[in-house]
Parts: C-alpha cells; sequence; structure tokens
C-alpha cells in the first residue's frame, strides 16, 4: 500500500516535471530569441522562414545601437550655480544605461530605506492615525500610476524635475506598496525582543536598527529586487518625464531610434539584450535573499 | 540621540536628492517660463543683443544673432540621424555661429507623446520638424505655435506649390508651418511574383498606373497563380493609415473630406462601393493583427504580393538592409480612369511660442537658413529623402531610385489631413476596417465613422 | 495587538512621535507623489480640461458622459476579465510549479526558478515583438504548430481575430509574471514546518491533506502578497495591449487604462480621462480592502 503510493506520487511528479520543463521553455524562448536575433542579418529577422539559430552572425545591430548617437557620460551641475561638469562623449547608449542603472538603485535604495522605517513604526508602534493610514495604503496601493500621470506631469513641471530622473524615481518611492510589505515582515518582529532592547536602555533608532532591521533584512532582499524590477521595467512613467538624449533610459532610448513604418527589429533585439543583463545579474545576486527564505510575519499582529 | 540621528539621516537624504536633482537636469532646456520671469545673469546679455534683432526682419536675421535653441525632429528620412544633423547645424553655425541649437530625436510611436507632456511640462521644443496635420491642425489650431508669417514672403508664397501652401496654414489664414519637403505616397507591387502570373499586363509599368478594372484581374491572376495573401488591408493601429486610406478614396474615385476639409465624407457612394470590392476581393483580406510597419516588412519577406504602405524610403532603407530579394515596382493606387490621387506627405518647419522673443528670432533664422539658403536648402530636403517643395532643379541627379519615384509627385492630391478631429478620426478609421473585416455591414460601419469623425471634426 | 494593556498619555505621545518619525521620509513621497496627484485627479475630473486652455468647470459631467460611453464600458469589462481570469490563473499555475519544483534536488530547482523569472527582466516592448511573431496570421510558430498536428485546420489570425485577442494578451501576460510568485512560493513551501508534515503523515493523511491543512495555512500570507502583485500587475497591463493591438480589434482589447491613454494623450481630454482613473481607482481600492480583509479573516 505505501509503496505503491510513493510510485504513483513519482508518476506524478515526473509527468510533472516534464509539462513545467516544456512550458519553462516556452516562456523563456522570447529573450532566446531576442539574444540569437539581435546577431542576425536585418533579413534573417524579418524572414518568414525561422532561422533557429543564425547562418550567419552579424554585430550591426549592436554598431547601430552605439553609432546613432551620443552623449556626455555624465552631467553634474552644481546647484544654484551654472557650472556644468560633463564628461567624456560617449555612445547615447552607454549613457542610457547609466541613466537606467542610477534610476533603478536610487529607486530601491530610496524605497528600502523609506518603507523599512515606515512598515516597523505601522506595525510596532501604537500612535494616533496609524490605522487610517494604514488603510489609505492598503487602497493606494494596487493604484496603476498612469492614473495619476497627468496631475503628476503637471506637479514635476512646477518643481522643476520634469524631464530629470527624478521625476521617475520619487513616484516610484511614494508609492506604498514597500511599505505595506514591510509592515507585514515587521509583524513578525517578537515584542519580547524590543522589550528587552528597551529595558536595556536603548532609543528608538537604536531599537529600530539593532532589533528591527535585521530581522526584516529578508523582506528588504525582496523589496529591493522587486522595486529595481519593476522601476527598470517602469516604460511608460519614463516615456512621460524624461525627453533630453542624455536623460533617457535604455529602453526608451531604444524605442526612440525607429522610423515611421520600418521597425528596425534587429536594433529592438539588440537594445533589449543589453539591458536585460545587469537585470539578470541582479537578480543572481539577490537570489540569495529568496533561498534562505522569506518569513513573511503573520497579516495578524 | 536618537532623534539627531533620524534627522541627520532626513537632512542627508534631502540633500542627496537636491543635489542630484539639479545634476540630472538638461541645462539646456532650462528656459525662462512664459511669464516675464527674471533672466538668468549668465544670460541677460545675449538676450539684450538677440532682443534688437526681432525688430528687424527675422528673415534677414544678422550673424550676431545669440541664442539656445532646441529642435525636435521627428524621423523624417535621415532628420532622424543625429550624423546627418550634427553636420547641417554645423553649416548653420558657420553661418551664425552663436545660435546654439540641441537636437532631440523623436520616433512616430511616441514623438507626439513627448511633445504633449513636453508642452504640459513647460519644456515644449523652440522647433519641430513635422507635417501640417500636427504643426498646423494640432498644435497650431492649439494656440501653441508662432505665427511664421514673416518667413513666408511674397517671394516664398510665389515659389512654393500652392497646394502646400494651402496645406500650411490654418483655416483662418495663419502659417504655423514652413515646409521643406514632401512626397506621395505610393503602394508597390512583387514585380517577381506579378510576372510569373502573367499579371503585368495589367498594369502599366512606365507611369506607374493601373486601373480599377485592371487592378482587380491582376489580383485574381495572381491568386490563381497560387498566391494566396495577394495584400491585406491592415488595421491593427494607426501606422501607415494614408495607404488604406488612399486605397479606398482612388478605386472609385471617392475623397475622405469635403473640399473645404470640415467634414469626413468617407460614407459617399464611391467609398462604399469600394470598401465592397475590397472586402470581396479573393487574396485581399482585412487583417487587424498588423499595421503599416507590419506590411511593409511582410512585403518584403515575400508574404504579400503588394505593399499599400509604400514610398521612396521605405525602398531605399529596406534595400539597403537587404531585406529585399525581388524585383519592387512601385506603383499609384488604381483608379477608374488610371489618374490617381495620391496622398501626400508634407514636412517642415514649426515655432513653439514660449514666451522668448530672442529664441523666437533665432528659430525663424534657422529655419530660414534650412530651407532657403541656397546651397543648404538642397542639402536640407536631399536629407529627408524626400522632394522639394519648391523647384530646386533636379537634386537627385543621379540617383536612379528617387528619379523612378519622382513620376509620382504629379499625382499628389487634396491635403486633407487639416481637417478637424483628425486624431479621432485616424483612429474610428482603423476601428471601421475591422468591423468591416469581421463583417459588420460596410454602409453600417462607414456610417458609424462619419458619424464619430464629424462630431470630433464640430468639437 | 497582542497585548491590550492600557498605555499612558505620556507612552501614547511618545509612541506617536516615534511612529511619525519613522514614517516622516516615507510619508513625504507618498503624500506628495501620490496622495496629492490623487486629489488634483479627482479634482480635474469635475472639468473639461484640455491642453492649453483654461479648465472649465462641468460638474460630475464626465462622469455622466462616461457610463454612457460604450467603449469605455467595453474597457471595464475587458479589464475585469483579465483581472478575473488572470489572477487566478497566475497564482494556481505558480503554486503548482512550486510545489513540483520546490524539493527538487539541487540545480534543478534553482534553474527552473530562474528560466520562469526571465520573462519578467525581458523588456516589455521587446518581449511583445517576439509574442506578435509567434501569433502571426501566415508564418506564426502557433499556426505552424496548430495546422502540423492538425489541432487547428486553418491558419489562425490569433491577434486579429476578436475571440483570441484577448485571450492571447492574458497568455502573454501570464508568462510574463508568474515569475516572481513561483520565486516565492517555492521559498515558502521550503519554509514550512517539515515536522508538522511528517506528523501528519505518520497519522496516515494523504498528500492531499498535508497540504491542504498544514501547507497551505502557513503560505497564507505569501498568496497574499501575490495575489496583491499580480492584481497590479494585471490591472497595469497597458504596454502589452499598446504594442501588440491598440485596443483592437473591434475593441475586444481595450483596458481602461489605454482607453485612459488614448482620451488623455491623443484626445487631450484631461477631465475626461481623469474621470475614469477616479473610477478605476475606486474599483482597485475596493479590491485591495477586500483581498486583505479575506486574507486577514484566514
Amino acid at each position: 500500500m505505501k509503496t505503491k503510493q510513493t510510485k504513483h506520487v513519482d508518476v506524478y511528479k515526473i509527468i510533472s516535471v516534464i509539462i513545467i520543463a516544456i512550458l519553462a521553455f516556452t516562456f523563456a524562448f522570447p529573450l532566446y530569441w531576442i539574444i540569437i536575433g539581435s546577431f542576425k542579418t536585418s533579413a534573417a529577422i524579418n524572414s518568414a522562414t525561422p532561422q533557429w539559430w543564425p547562418e550567419e552572425w552579424v554585430l550591426d545591430n549592436y554598431r547601430k545601437l552605439f553609432s546613432k548617437q551620443t552623449a556626455a557620460l555624465w552631467d553634474i551641475s552644481i546647484p544654484f550655480t551654472s557650472a556644468t561638469f560633463s564628461g567624456p562623449t560617449v555612445p547615447a547608449a552607454i549613457r542610457w544605461l547609466i541613466n537606467t542603472v542610477f534610476m533603478a538603485v536610487a529607486a530601491m535604495l530610496l524605497t528600502c530605506a523609506t518603507s523599512a522605517m515606515a512598515g516597523y513604526a505601522l506595525a510596532k508602534k501604537r500612535f494616533v492615525g496609524r490605522t487610517l493610514l494604514f488603510s489609505l495604503i492598503v487602497c493606494a496601493m494596487a493604484l496603476p500610476k498612469q492614473v495619476i500621470l497627468i496631475p503628476l506631469l503637471r506637479e514635476m513641471a512646477s518643481l522643476e524635475l520634469y524631464n530629470t530622473i527624478w521625476a521617475v524615481i520619487f513616484p516610484i518611492v511614494g508609492w506604498p506598496f514597500g511599505v505595506f510589505l514591510m509592515k507585514q515582515f515587521a509583524e513578525g518582529i517578537p515584542g519580547e525582543m524590543m522589550e528587552a532592547a528597551k529595558i536595556d536602555g536603548a532609543g528608538e533608532w537604536k531599537t529600530f536598527y539593532t532589533i528591527a532591521l535585521p530581522l526584516i533584512k529578508p523582506g528588504i532582499g525582496a523589496l529591493a529586487i522587486f522595486t529595481f524590477i519593476n522601476s527598470w521595467n517602469d516604460y511608460f512613467m519614463q516615456l512621460i518625464m524624461l525627453t533630453s538624449t542624455k536623460n533617457l533610459t535604455i529602453s526608451l532610448g531604444i524605442a526612440k531610434l525607429q522610423a515611421e513604418n520600418a521597425t528596425d527589429f534587429g536594433l529592438i533585439m539588440a537594445g533589449a539584450a543589453l539591458a536585460a543583463i545587469p537585470i539578470i545579474i541582479v537578480f543572481l545576486i539577490f537570489q540569495k535573499y529568496f533561498t534562505k527564505g522569506i518569513t513573511m510575519g503573520a497579516v495578524k499582529g | 540621540m536618537k532623534k539627531r540621528k533620524i534627522t541627520a539621516l532626513l537632512m542627508s537624504l534631502v540633500m542627496v536628492c537636491s543635489l542630484t536633482a539639479c545634476g540630472g537636469k538638461d541645462t539646456t532646456t532650462t528656459q525662462p517660463e512664459p511669464a516675464p520671469a527674471p533672466a538668468p545673469a549668465d544670460n541677460a546679455a545675449t538676450q539684450d543683443t538677440a532682443k534688437q534683432d526681432t525688430a528687424e526682419p527675422a528673415a534677414s536675421g544678422d550673424a550676431a544673432q545669440a541664442a539656445d535653441i532646441t529642435l525636435w525632429t521627428y524621423p523624417v528620412g535621415s532628420w532622424g540621424d543625429a550624423a546627418t544633423v550634427d553636420d547641417m547645424i554645423a553649416n548653420f553655425n558657420a553661418a551664425y555661429p552663436d545660435i546654439h541649437v540641441t537636437v532631440e530625436y523623436l520616433d512616430y510611436t511616441n514623438g507626439d507623446d513627448q511633445i504633449n507632456t513636453a508642452i504640459e511640462g513647460n519644456q515644449a521644443p523652440d522647433i519641430v520638424l513635422e507635417g501640417p496635420e500636427r504643426l498646423v491642425a494640432n498644435w497650431g489650431a492649439r494656440g501653441l505655435m508662432v505665427d511664421l508669417a514673416d518667413l513666408w514672403t511674397d517671394d516664398a508664397k510665389a515659389a512654393i506649390y500652392d497646394s502646400v501652401e494651402n496645406a500650411c496654414k490654418s483655416s483662418d489664414g495663419v502659417f504655423y508651418e514652413y515646409p521643406l519637403c514632401m512626397t506621395a505616397h505610393t503602394m508597390a507591387i512583387n514585380r517577381d511574383i506579378f510576372e510569373a502570373a502573367g499579371a503585368l499586363q495589367y498594369l502599366d509599368e512606365e507611369k506607374g498606373t493601373w486601373t480599377t478594372e485592371n487592378f482587380q484581374k491582376a489580383v485574381q491572376a495572381v491568386y490563381d497563380n497560387g498566391q494566396q495573401n495577394v495584400g491585406a488591408v491592415y488595421c491593427s493601429g494607426q501606422g501607415g493609415d494614408q495607404g488604406t486610406r488612399a486605397l479606398v478614396n482612388n478605386l472609385y474615385g471617392g475623397t475622405f473630406t469635403n473640399p473645404e476639409h470640415t467634414e469626413y465624407t468617407a460614407n459617399s457612394p464611391e467609398n462604399i462601393k469600394a470598401l465592397e470590392l475590397l472586402k470581396s476581393m479573393d487574396g485581399i483580406n482585412f487583417d487587424a493583427s498588423i499595421a503599416g510597419g507590419d506590411e511593409v516588412n511582410m512585403f518584403c519577406n515575400g508574404t504579400f504580393a503588394m505593399a499599400f504602405c509604400w514610398n521612396a524610403t521605405q525602398e531605399k532603407n529596406n534595400q539597403e538592409q537587404g531585406n529585399i530579394n525581388f524585383d519592387v515596382l512601385p506603383m499609384a493606387f488604381p483608379s477608374e480612369n488610371g489618374e490617381p490621387q495620391l496622398c501626400g506627405g508634407i514636412w517642415g518647419f514649426g515655432i513653439f511660442d514660449n514666451g522668448d522673443a530672442a529664441k523666437i528670432a533665432a528659430s525663424k533664422t534657422f529655419i530660414d537658413f534650412m530651407a532657403n539658403d541656397p546651397t543648404q536648402a538642397p542639402l536640407s530636403v536631399q536629407a529627408s529623402n524626400f522632394w522639394p517643395v519648391k523647384d530646386l532643379g533636379n537634386i537627385y541627379e543621379g540617383d536612379d531610385l528617387m528619379s523612378e519615384y519622382a513620376k509620382f509627385i504629379p499625382y499628389m492630391g487634396d491635403y486633407y489631413q487639416v481637417v478637424g478631429g483628425w486624431a479621432e478620426a485616424r483612429t474610428a478609421w482603423w476601428n471601421m476596417l475591422q468591423q468591416i473585416g469581421s463583417g459588420t455591414d460596410v454602409a453600417t460601419a462607414v456610417e458609424e465613422f462619419v458619424t464619430t469623425a464629424n462630431a470630433a471634426a464640430a468639437k | 495587538m497582542a497585548k491590550q494593556n492600557p498605555m499612558s498619555k505620556a507612552l501614547v505621545r511618545r509612541e506617536t512621535i516615534a511612529g511619525y518619525a519613522f514614517m516622516l521620509p516615507s510619508l513625504i513621497f507618498f503624500l506628495g507623489f501620490v496622495v496629492y496627484p490623487m486629489i488634483q485627479c479627482v479634482y480635474t475630473s469635475f472639468f473639461d480640461a484640455t491642453m492649453n486652455r483654461e479648465d472649465i468647470f462641468i460638474g460630475l459631467a464626465n462622469y455622466k458622459e462616461l457610463f454612457q460611453d460604450k467603449t469605455f464600458l467595453g474597457a471595464l469589462k475587458n479589464t475585469v476579465v483579465i483581472v478575473i481570469v488572470s489572477v487566478p490563473i497566475t497564482c494556481i499555475f505558480s503554486l503548482w510549479v512550486s510545489s513540483v519544483i520546490y524539493d527538487l534536488k539541487g540545480f534543478a530547482c534553482s534553474a527552473f526558478r530562474c528560466i520562469f523569472y526571465l520573462p519578467v527582466v525581458t523588456g516589455s516592448v521587446a518581449v511583445a515583438v517576439v509574442w506578435k511573431w509567434m501569433f502571426n496570421n501566415y508564418y506564426g510558430i502557433f499556426n505552424y504548430i496548430g495546422t502540423s498536428t492538425g489541432l487547428i485546420e486553418q491558419n489562425i489570425n490569433w491577434l486579429g481575430d476578436e475571440r483570441f485577442a484577448l485571450g492571447c494578451i492574458i497568455l502573454i501576460l501570464l508568462t510574463t509574471s508568474v515569475g516572481q510568485p513561483i520565486v516565492l512560493y517555492v521559498s515558502a513551501l521550503n519554509n514550512v514546518d517539515q515536522s508538522l508534515v511528517e506528523a501528519a503523515e505518520v497519522d496516515g493523511a494523504t498528500k492531499f491533506q498535508c497540504f491542504w491543512k498544514i501547507k497551505w495555512p502557513q503560505i497564507m500570507p505569501t498568496t497574499l502578497y501575490i495575489l496583491v502583485i499580480t492584481t497590479i500587475n494585471s490591472f497595469q497591463c497597458f504596454a502589452l495591449i499598446q504594442l501588440l493591438t491598440s485596443g483592437g480589434p473591434n475593441h475586444s482589447t481595450d483596458t481602461i487604462m489605454y482607453y485612459i491613454y488614448y482620451n488623455a494623450f491623443k484626445l487631450y481630454r484631461y477631465g475626461y480621462g481623469n474621470a475614469m482613473g477616479v473610477v478605476l481607482a475606486i474599483m482597485i481600492a475596493l479590491l485591495s480592502a477586500l483581498q486583505f480583509k479575506m486574507a486577514e479573516s484566514k
């Protein structure tokens, strides 16, 4: 009886794994096709008969990507003066990549820092207005940013942030999902540990920094990767907020390299391949936070 | 202790933000607001000199003029290509060393959104290179553009073709665009496939024209020869919609709007007849999964035997990229009498009213130089890969491809894209084609289109 | 809420100050870049607002028009369909995949997890291009497989047929959104208290009972999180529609997001677009609150 059941389970498992393997490769096929495609000639990409493996490997698409436009490697201006320090002139795609990394990292750091503190406060501090704030956060959490796009655009213009990378970063940071997530994690911090810290004479900040922060670290890891990827893919916000060549992100920059009624798929694929690499690296690095295991706090306090 | 730390953290956060916020800012576009804001100290000197210039006619602006202006271009030929544009701006700066031009390149997918948001963000460009449907009928009609009357001198009016001149001014006669180049959108056939099917007898290869009757016979011949997909009335979006409009209008001599450009006339008997014909033809299907760009790709890779979204630039680009391995034959759209009315494209410059007289004057100088300077004007037009809007002589001497397409220019028809409610009408058009493709009665679908479009035009 | 001991006034004050101090950085961004624009959005929805013209107050006219606008109602329906179909499928599919792969030996689990994550990191523009090619009416891979295996008789115009287009969009959405849930479920399943499972097995519980009675409650918080992010993703399904169908054929893939974009950025009807935004926001807020309540009551 017992052996029979185990055997049955194994069959189920083997079939499932096979199905999942097939699905996994179907799901990942676009990325394969993009990477392969970025090395194909234009005629091979447009061909009606697919080339599963390029007959001829060419670097044309990357060459085009790097030769179309140029930009300074960086521009740093000193506040309240007109002085600007610009880096050497490089292909614009490199600048776009730098902009994108900067945007995603800044959004990630700011989100994690502010959310960890706010989530901790919501979970562990009993302050006036807490329930109201939390309800507001839950309601606003799933709001697509596009809904508030026009008011946001006008606001950014009046703050003189329009056409700066901050116009993309700040709304991401403001998005309250991170706070919600951090609250869920912070609920899991045992009250006794905080009591103990208090008895030891630790102040509010020290309690947060030494007791709470280490315990919610895996959650911060999850939030970091989520924010990084979300901001990386936040194409629409970038499209609306950024205009100058030197301020573009990689996906936006690539989209702008196209002519009317003549989509250069090779260029799109080269750009997408280039843009995917950093984010895959980030995923592999932060993956250990997942493997360690996220101990989601119980929903109830 | 703890509060100090938090405050310090916050302070540093805010400081980092403000510091880098300035760092990311585009210094070339920090222009004064339309309201008379005090000019930054370093700009004051240049503004004074520039202000004197505005008193003179802009077209004769002198070399001492100074300003920072921005030019945004849609990808009109090589005007979307940084290397070519940089060369042209170098020519300009040889004559006007103190006008600094910053160029941004738009694409047709997102370009409109970017300009519209830039307008909302008070960072509209100074100059835009595009067609009258945007510059005149859209932004011009909304009071965002500068009246270019002083560029349109009597000489200019005499030189520029009348149809172009009419397209460049609004319904109340204000010029919001100064044109540079134009083209006639054609269609194209895969000559190899038509030859194999014996269908070449139905068309005039020399003139590039055919009658509606012969068009039907040719398509049938190609279809009977085993080419299941001869052509597609693509309608997944607005990309390349001039092709489907020209096809429908030409077949039986219909028009898209009335001659005054105040009303949509797609429900005329001629247009209904044309749509019914297309719907009934073998080898032509209404495809809601592709738009103009897809159709071009699928024409080039041999899926379709003809393309309705075509012009000289399409052939040039696709030949250069090695996408075509057959003989392309550009054709005018079929019409009953063999005298087609091709849908034209006009491109030129417009100036956004950013409230800065110096910039406007400098922008006019720039436009004058690019479009009228005897040595630069032909170069500017060549960069677009289209044709001049006035007689510049044969600027494509020795260019076989351009010479071949030049024969279509005389067929250029009415430029109706300046009609009101254009954006809504464009969307309604491809929605109408989708309806017809999925079986809705032509008369019903057309009626719905006209109702929607005319309601938009009346707004 | 673990302890309900009465707090002194001083303590309450102390907690309040500390609470707001910790909340402050987050609140600046939240109020400044979410709440304030949202209020603006509600405000503008009572106006006829367009580009370069003073807004005209028109009261509830935008809302009245909204509920008579057939395209909007269709878009509302499609949006609801996308959410109702894709959220449960995404959750169940990723839970199934995770339950199969989480105890695979070593490399295999990690490899699967990575592969399912790849579509998430591939930019949506490029993904859309490839899927468009796969769904191609004339030489797409699905038609090729379908006709050569005899599953379909003739080529189907997947994205150009109103019967299939929305399904295709949902499928693509699914492939780009299961990555995160799978990663989370795998780690959640690995964290399930193994001693409880073994104890139950000794008691003769079936695999299913084991899962339902022991594992499910323990991965419930993860499920809540996944429900929330998947709902967000489905509502935001915009790029795919813009790049693949522009809302067609015959409005069968119009979503509210896309229609807002069309009204605001193509027709410059800011007030009308904002009114739609308000309706969408109310719907989403209610849904989030509902999901949260449901999860909390378990």
